[in-house]
């Protein structure tokens, strides 16, 4: 439990409870500070494993239009990485050995990511079921209690929403086109609606973060009041589309005020969050080689900026 | 005319086309995020461009086609890019290598453009001579970096700039269409933009240490429709969903 004796914990607790940022040069607690890096970097890292699936579907898109939309939505997904690990770095910890974390397992992320994205309708449905589903934890993050996230969070989040409408519209296009589009369609529902039901995390009763998270204003929902904002609001959007949700439990709970929904298959979410999902070893490589591969590069970038220097340094004696 | 007019925009519609596909193999794998983004800039700009020539093309072409369809519907000996476009992102040399002399050419030929008197050309060409001002100082300061960075770094973009620069004489190959739209001030003269293309590429190898001496043949062919092998794995999966998804909206 939370012990207030000491009177800088007491100070910061109490910045929190009014509402107030706790900014990088703030005193905080330790564990506050490896929460954070934890939970910003983890983040920053689903950003960039999550420009893999989307990134697949570039050289194949079916139109000028949506190849362009598509390059500059997973462009942005980079951006994203970046503001984050920026955000990460403010608390004491470098790019590089973030990116150590991730390229050794160390550091999670997203595990939806481990999904395959094999049909072209995967781009309409991972932009409207999985960034639909990132937007809720997304919009409770800008009023998190960390200024550098909270910050980077609301310009993330004005990226993410129009991500999200442009997947809809993928769908949409899709389920007023012909028969061969709109099985496509409801096929990437089928495969991508549980996965991202799972995206909120466990059971609150299984989170063992929730309590101090809700305290320091890390979250400011559960996991469980998450998911059911989601599905609350995303099967009217299915009832447009003209697809069915795979769930047959599926039912308005009139006294509840929500809906109702079957069993989450906590194995699969167990499983691929142990490494074993469909493309955790796939995504995981492709950093890896990438980052290897690049290697060169970044120490060909760091000699030259540092003859550049040194030479200028000669000119200025 | 029309005709003329639509085969000299198809040469300067599917060199940033393909570019702009193998620049786009890349979002999500490159060295660094800063450098992912810069990439994917490229060719978000490239494509943008592809856009406004295609949509021309297709209204002076008068047989209600779209972008898409030029884009994604011709055979292969339709398409009009040089092979230098076509080469493989061997490594991120190659990719600075084949980026920089493509902006060498891209730009005084874009210079030229900005005066066309096809008035939707010249638009056309104001508009990209910006964004392609920065590809070329991406890819010039890229190729300094490499050719001036470490030991490794200089044997791999020398070996890229060596190879890469037999394909740049097909850029200069002359064609009829190129001739005949130069001579009415529609198109761009090419031997103006090679004096171009060669004394920045002069300077910019001199800078980065790199030399192309003795490199004295090179791969013709693209403009006129003959390609590498290449070509056809990029239109694979380029017209995939077109191909085997016909006549659907997207």
């Amino acid at each position: 439990m939370y012990l207030n004796n000491d009177p800088l914990e007491a100070d910061f607790q109490a910045k929190i409870d009014k509402g107030q940022n706790i900014e990088a040069k703030d005193w905080m607690p330790e564990k506050y500070r490896k929460t954070h890096i934890r939970q910003i970097s983890q983040h920053a890292h689903s950003e960039i494993v999550g420009m893999l699936p989307e990134g697949n579907w570039i050289t194949r898109a079916p139109s000028l239009r949506r190849k362009v939309a598509l390059l500059a939505k997973v462009q942005d997904e980079a951006g994203h990485g970046l503001y984050l690990y920026s955000a990460a770095e403010t608390l004491g910890i470098t790019r590089d050995e973030l990116y150590d974390q991730l390229h050794s397992g160390k550091a999670k992320y997203s595990s939806i990511f481990n999904y395959p994205a094999v049909t072209w309708a995967d781009m309409g449905a991972v932009g409207w079921l999985v960034d639909g589903a990132a937007i809720m934890n997304q919009v409770m993050l800008t009023r998190t209690s960390y200024g550098p996230y909270a910050r980077a969070m609301v310009r993330i989040c004005k990226e993410e929403s129009f991500h999200q409408r442009q997947g809809y519209e993928i769908m949409l296009t899709l389920c007023n086109g012909t028969e061969v589009q709109k099985r496509m369609a409801q096929d990437a529902l089928n495969r991508w609606w549980w996965p991202s039901l799972m995206m909120f995390g466990p059971r609150d009763a299984e989170s063992p973060h929730t309590e101090q998270a809700l305290k320091w204003k890390i979250k400011l929902k559960t996991n469980d009041e998450l998911r059911q904002q989601f599905v609350d609001q995303t099967v009217s959007q299915a009832e447009i589309l003209g697809i069915t949700i795979p769930d047959p439990k599926l039912k308005w709970n009139e006294a509840r005020g929500h809906y109702d929904f079957g069993d989450i298959d906590w194995e699969e979410f167990t499983q691929v969050v142990a490494g074993n999902g469909p493309c955790n070893r796939e995504r995981l490589e492709a950093r890896k080689s990438a980052w290897e591969k690049g290697a060169w590069v970044r120490d060909a970038a760091l000699a030259y900026a540092e003859k550049q220097e040194q030479r200028s340094l000669k000119v200025a004696v | 005319m029309n005709q003329k007019i639509y085969n000299y925009l198809l040469i300067l519609a599917d060199n940033p086309l393909i570019l702009g596909h193998r620049l786009s193999e890349l979002c999500g794998h490159g060295p660094n995020l800063e450098t992912d983004i810069g990439l994917t800039n490229i060719s978000l700009d490239l494509f943008g461009q592809v856009r406004n020539y295609l949509q021309y093309a297709a209204e002076i072409q008068g047989l209600g086609k779209t972008e898409d369809d030029l884009a994604f519907l011709r055979y292969e000996h339709e398409y009009r890019n040089y092979r230098l476009v076509e080469q493989p992102n061997t490594d991120f040399a190659w990719v600075i290598a084949r980026q920089y002399l493509f902006d060498a050419y891209h730009l005084p030929l874009l210079n030229q453009l900005v005066g066309s008197k096809d008035s939707q050309i010249a638009a056309i060409a104001q508009k990209s001579i910006k964004e392609v001002q920065y590809h070329h100082r991406f890819s010039s300061e890229w190729v300094k970096r490499l050719g001036d960075g470490t030991e490794e770094s200089h044997g791999k973009i020398q070996k890229a700039v060596s190879i890469l620069w037999t394909y740049c004489g097909g850029i200069f190959e002359e064609t009829e269409v190129e001739n005949e739209m130069s001579q009415l001030g529609i198109g761009a003269n090419l031997d103006l933009v090679k004096a171009d293309f060669l004394s920045d590429t002069k300077y910019i190898f001199n800078e980065a240490a790199l030399s192309v001496e003795g490199v004295d043949w090179s791969q013709k062919g693209g403009k006129l429709g003959v390609h590498s092998e290449h070509l056809g794995f990029i239109l694979a999966d380029l017209q995939y969903m077109q191909r085997t998804y016909p006549q659907m909206n997207w």
